[in-house]
Formats: structure tokens, sequence, C-alpha cells
């Protein structure tokens, strides 16, 4: 009797056993713990949708620095590399180099590649193949504190072109003492998108730095004009906008805006809890020539990012590949990327989605735009593309190290020495 | 046949205790030393490394590496023009005084060398935070200093650097200079004080001559750490210092290397910095006459 029991036992155990070891172990390096959250989020998502390939997802959450680093060595070495990984855009490029070791998307993109924002794909593209998905768009928005803008009877709707906004800037300045606006001094969130949006670029064609060229260089007098000649900024905080200092400088109501893309809105629901209700988040104001000669058909900018790419030291490639498209690249997923992480879906027609006008933490935090995403569809067609390609790693850092510093802060270099020296440098 | 095999053993047993060193050297010194010279020709990309001669070297003379260059010859000779003067005084003024407080003082001045570099650098980093609400610059307000931007002003990274280093060396050379002063023995100070010597003649006399060898050793370790030093500077800026302001060789190599993965250039930037501390030894040794015959 008792031998019946263990083998109705043994049968009854069998299936669930079989299943466990069924279950494909992937490993996934990324150096953001909210994405490893999302991802596996996603993961339980699959095996629900997939009982007949299950999955069981590893996220591994390093330092951003050690994460790139390892991965590099281990992608050089051949041995050691994740079946999935997050690679920052600024350092995507540094993973294109030779014979490339991540796995092209095409077969998954491909189908649907007009329902994504082109120019976000094309960041990860190279010799017409992807190696890498984004999250969002990361569409280049402006964020207005209303508070302070009203004390200085400012309406920020009416703020359409750039001259528009260093006029409106100068009246705050007139009015509360405080300054329009804050810019980077050893990063390049102020300065890249705006020449982006200027119509121009930091590499060229092939690949190499070219910083110097007549928009930049007017680009970034606009830059120093607006500190030095109208007066209407002052060099961030801390350097940056992502500094500790910064954040506590903007949440006591420091400064009346700020330009960062649309992913920035979780530094404010995290970081900058003080001013929940008081954000405004509008288009960017336009080049119309009227400033500096600057005229550009450009409504924005897509700016930053995160291609997540499969590497081909993974032992399941196609597996490790349908799942990243299913986390990042289905309707699903792409919705999710607003849901859970605040983000500007890359896919374009998630953004009409009864989901997208859901309450949640961002619409409760931004209740001054009940309709972020009509925005969004607004300037989708207005977006410059970025060559984040060849050199671009290398040219980054040059803009956050020297450029931007040496013109915005310390005043040693004018706009156009800066910007020739760092080519010169570069381009060696 | 027993005595063979004795002597058998006796021959081989150096070579046995010799072996993990041997072994450990070769694996892990002389490979990648080899290796290093051999990659700096090269340009390293995954699957598709080609010899490229001396292009790295050619492209390595850049304003940047002048810059990390000069920077550390900066850091290495203000820590050194610091922390050989400062530790020599108090070593002398710690083997005089009272034995009890001087064994506390001693305790205290060793204690930062057993902080991690990456505590005390994060800890020095948010004191001299450029907020006027900062521990430092909250001090420079009540002497009606205005707030001081340390970390990202560019001019004042040198001045972080060579604090830290102070900061944390100071106890450890103290220890140096103390077991040299003690080895110094105690009848020269009396056959000089018989013969009318003052204190200032004692010290230019008697010690300084008799700590030379201690103040060699120290110097060449300060040369080695100095040109070495990467992980404050890295701290404080991670790798991206205002203008440059506090990048070092290793910091470059560190960039090039493992930031934009150009491993070529950054072998041959680490020969260069080889070659370097090389040169700046021995010309040091020289110049302390470490070379020259007993006379």
């Amino acid at each position: 009797m008792r031998r019946m029991l263990l083998i109705g036992l043994a049968i009854a155990v069998a299936p669930a056993l079989l299943c466990a070891q069924a279950k494909t172990d992937l490993t996934l390096w990324t150096f953001q713990d909210l994405h490893a959250q999302y991802y596996t989020a996603m993961a339980e998502k699959w095996n629900a949708a997939n009982p007949t390939e299950q999955i069981n997802l590893k996220p591994e959450v390093l330092p951003y620095d050690d994460m790139h680093n390892k991965l590099l060595v281990a992608l050089q070495s051949g041995v050691g590399a994740p079946d999935i990984s997050d690679i920052e855009i600024s350092k995507f490029a540094n993973y294109l180099k030779g014979k490339i070791q991540l796995a092209p998307l095409n077969n998954l993109i491909d189908p649907v590649k007009d329902k994504f924002v082109q120019s976000r794909l094309d960041n990860y593209k190279k010799d017409g193949k992807y190696y890498g998905l984004d999250f969002h768009v990361g569409a280049e928005v402006i964020y207005y504190n209303t508070e302070i803008l009203k004390a200085a009877g400012v309406d920020a709707t009416k703020i359409v072109t750039w001259s528009d906004y260093i006029k409106a800037g100068q009246q705050v300045v007139a009015k509360t003492g405080k300054p329009m606006t804050t810019l980077e001094v050893s990063e390049h969130w102020s300065f890249y998108p705006l020449l982006n949006m200027a119509g121009s670029d930091v590499v060229d064609a092939n690949g190499k730095a070219s910083l110097s060229n007549p928009t930049n260089v007017k680009v970034l007098q606009l830059l120093y004009d607006m500190i030095y000649k109208y007066k209407i900024a002052i060099p961030t905080p801390g350097g940056f906008h992502h500094s500790e200092q910064y954040y506590g400088f903007m949440n006591d109501g420091g400064a009346a805006s700020i330009w960062m893309p649309m992913w920035y809105m979780s530094r404010f629901t995290d970081y900058m809890t003080d001013l929940k209700g008081k954000i405004l988040i509008r288009p960017m104001p336009v080049f119309d020539g009227s400033v500096n000669g600057i005229k550009s058909k450009f409504v924005s900018a897509g700016m930053g990012g995160t291609g997540t790419a499969v590497t081909l030291q993974s032992k399941n490639v196609e597996l490790a590949k349908r799942f990243l498209f299913f986390a990042k690249g289905s309707k699903e997923g792409s919705l999710a990327t607003w849901t859970v992480l605040g983000f500007d879906p890359i896919r374009w027609d998630t953004w009409t989605d009864p989901a997208t006008r859901a309450p949640n933490k961002f619409t409760t935090y931004f209740s001054q735009n009940p309709d972020l995403f009509g925005m969004l569809l607004q300037v989708k067609d207005g977006f410059n593309t970025t060559n984040v390609g060849g050199i671009y790693p290398a040219v980054i850092d040059s803009v956050k190290h020297n450029v931007v510093f040496q013109v915005l802060s310390d005043k040693s270099k004018t706009p156009e020495k800066a910007l020739k020296d760092a080519d010169a440098e570069l381009n060696k | 046949m027993k005595n063979r095999s004795f002597h058998s053993s006796m021959k081989r047993a150096p070579y046995v205790f010799v072996a993990p060193f041997v072994v450990s050297f070769l694996v892990f010194y002389f490979y990648p030393i080899v290796n290093t010279v051999w990659m700096s020709f090269q340009e390293i990309v995954p699957g598709e490394s080609r010899f490229i001669g001396g292009e790295n070297y050619a492209k390595l003379f850049s304003e940047e590496f002048v810059k990390a260059v000069s920077n550390s010859f900066a850091y290495t000779a203000l820590t050194i023009l610091i922390l050989i003067p400062v530790p020599i005084v108090l070593a002398i003024l710690l083997n005089n005084g009272l034995k009890r407080l001087n064994t506390v003082y001693r305790a205290l001045f060793f204690l930062p060398s057993l902080v991690s570099v990456v505590v005390a650098g994060t800890i020095f980093r948010l004191m001299f935070a450029g907020s006027s609400k900062a521990v430092i610059n909250t001090v420079g307000h009540w002497f009606g200093l205005g707030p001081v931007d340390w970390v990202m002003g560019g001019s004042t990274a040198m001045f972080l650097l060579v604090l830290v280093a102070v900061w944390r060396w100071v106890g450890v050379n103290i220890v140096y200079f103390l077991s040299g002063l003690q080895n110094i023995p105690e009848e020269l100070y009396e056959a000089a004080q018989i013969d009318g010597a003052g204190s200032l003649q004692k010290f230019l006399k008697i010690t300084l001559p008799l700590l030379k060898p201690t103040i060699i050793f120290v110097t060449t370790i300060s040369v080695f750490g100095g040109f070495a030093m990467f992980e404050e500077s890295y701290i404080f800026w991670q790798g991206n210092s205002p203008n440059n302001s506090g990048l070092t060789i290793v910091g470059l190599i560190y960039q090039k290397g493992f930031q934009l993965g150009d491993f070529g250039i950054s072998s041959a930037i680490g020969l260069v910095l080889m070659l370097i501390v090389f040169v700046v030894s021995m010309v040091q040794l020289n110049l302390f006459g470490f070379f020259k015959k007993e006379e």
C-alpha cells in the first residue's frame, strides 16, 4: 500500500518537476533598479502568456559604470556576458566596434517598424541592423514652475519661441528675483537637446566629431547670453540637473523652468515632492530665427535612452530576443513603460490608448497636464535624428568635461574656441 | 640510494619553495606586462584586433593627456612637499613628549589610513559640496566668505585631492619616521650637547642625516603612490571633472580603456606611465645619492 502511494505521488509530482526543469534561465544586467523591477514584472506576464516556453529571469543591478565596463570586457574577451543587457545610449557605440557581439533584432522589429518613432530605433542601428531596443522617446519638453510664473505675471502658454522665452525670463527675474532657468555646466542636457532641435548634431555621417559647426556655436552662444547677457539663467547648482544640490534648489522654488526630456518627470515625482501640482509641462520654445539667427523646423528632440540588447554569448539567443521584444517592443510592453516607469513609450500607437489616460502617480503629480500624450502627438513629427555612432561616447564626454564648463562656468573660452578645440582633440 | 634521493630533494626544495612566487609572478605580472606592450601597438576590437604600429602612441599626446600628466606630477610633488616635512616634525614631537599622551595622538593620526578611500572620499565630497549649507561653506560663512563650489569649481580640484592625501597619509608617514628616529642612538645627542650644539643644530646635523634612509624610502613610495592615484579622483568626480581638473594618468587609462573600450591606447598610456615613474624614481634616488658607494 505504501509503495502504491509513493508511486502515485511520483506520478502526481512528475509534471511539475518536468515543468520546473523546462524553465529557461535568462540573465539580465541593468544599471537601474526600476528597470530590473520592470523586467521582472514583464517576465511574469511572459510566463503567463507562454506556458510552453517558461523563463526564469535573473536580473542583476550593477552601478552604471561597473555594468558598462564589465559588459565591455565580457564581450571583448568572449566570456561572462549575460543573455540580455541594458546599454545606455551614450555608451552604445562602444559595443558596435569590430565584430559586433550583439544579436540583430530585425526579424522582430521589421514587421511592426512603422509603429515606432523611427529616430529612436535608428540610434541602435548599424548597417541596417537593429541591435538595441529603447524604452522611450525621451521627448524634450520644458517644465515650468507656474507658482513663480504667476508671481511674475507670465503666462506659460504664450511662450512659443525662444525670444518669447527670453522676454518672459527677464520679466520673471525683474519681478521675483529668481532665475528663469538653470544651465548644466558639467553635463550635456542643456546644450545637446537645443543644438539637436536647432537642426544640428555632434557627430557627422563618418562618425567624426562635428561640434564646431556654425549652428552649434550659435546655440552655445545663446546659452552664454542667457546667463551673462540677458541674465535670465544661472549655472546649475551642483553642476547638473541630477545632483542632490539641484533637486533641493529646485524643490525650494529656485528657478522658474527647466528643459529636460519627458523621462525627467520621475525625478520630479521622486525628488521634488514639494512642487506637486505646480509644474506645467509644455512643448519646447522653437527657433524661428529671432535669436542669434537660429531657424529650425524641429519642435522637440529625442534625448537619452537605454538600448537593451541580446548578446551572442547567450545560449538562447532567439528566446532572449523574443522576451526582450515582448517586454519593450510589444504594444502591451510599451504601454507598461508608461504606467510603470513614467516613460513616453517608443511605440507611438500606444499614445492614443485609453491606458495612457488612466490616473497614476505621474498624472496626479502633473495635475496641470491632463493631456500629456496629446502634446506628444502634436510634436511627434517634429523630431530631428541623432547620430550616436562613431566616437559619440567620447564626444559627449568632451562636452561634459570641457566645452560647457569652459564656456558657461569659468568663461575661459568663447563658444567657438571651446568647440573647435574639442573637435581638434577628438578627431586626432 | 637513500642518500641520493635526499640529495635530489635538497636540490629540488628551493625551487618548490619559490615556485608559488615565480608562477604568480609569471601569470599575474610578467604575462600582463608583455601583453600590454603588444596591445599598445594594436587596435583592440572584439574579434578583429589588428596591429597598427605606433598609431596609439601618435594619438597619445593630446591636450587631456598633457593635463593628466601635469595633474599627476603636481599631485605627486605637492604630496611629497607636505607629507615629508610635516610628518617629520610631528614624529619628533611625538618622540619627545609625554609617553602616554603620545600613544593617543599616534593612534589618532594613524586612524584615517584605516578608513576606506571610498568612504573618506564621499565624506569629503559632501563636506566640500558647493551648497551654502555644506559644512565647509558654513564655516567659511562665519568668516564672511561666500560659498565656494569646491568640487565642481575646477580650480579647487587639486587642493581637495592633496587635502585627502594629507589627511590619510600623515599618520602612516609618522610611523615610518618614528621608527627611523628610534634607531638614532641617544649618545649622539648627548655628545652634541656636550659640544654645545643647539636644538636646531642637533636636528640638522644628527636627526636629518640619520633619517635619510627613511626619507628616501618614504619619498620613493610617495612617488609610486602619487602617480598611481585614481580612487580619490574617481570618488570626487566619477571620471568627469570640470576641465579635467581632477584627471590623473591612471584615471585616463581607466577612461580610455574601460569607459570608452579603447584598450590599445590605454595600454600605451600605461607604458608611458611606467616610463615616467621609472625616470622620476631614478632621478630622485640619484639626487639622494642612493647609488653612490659608501665612503
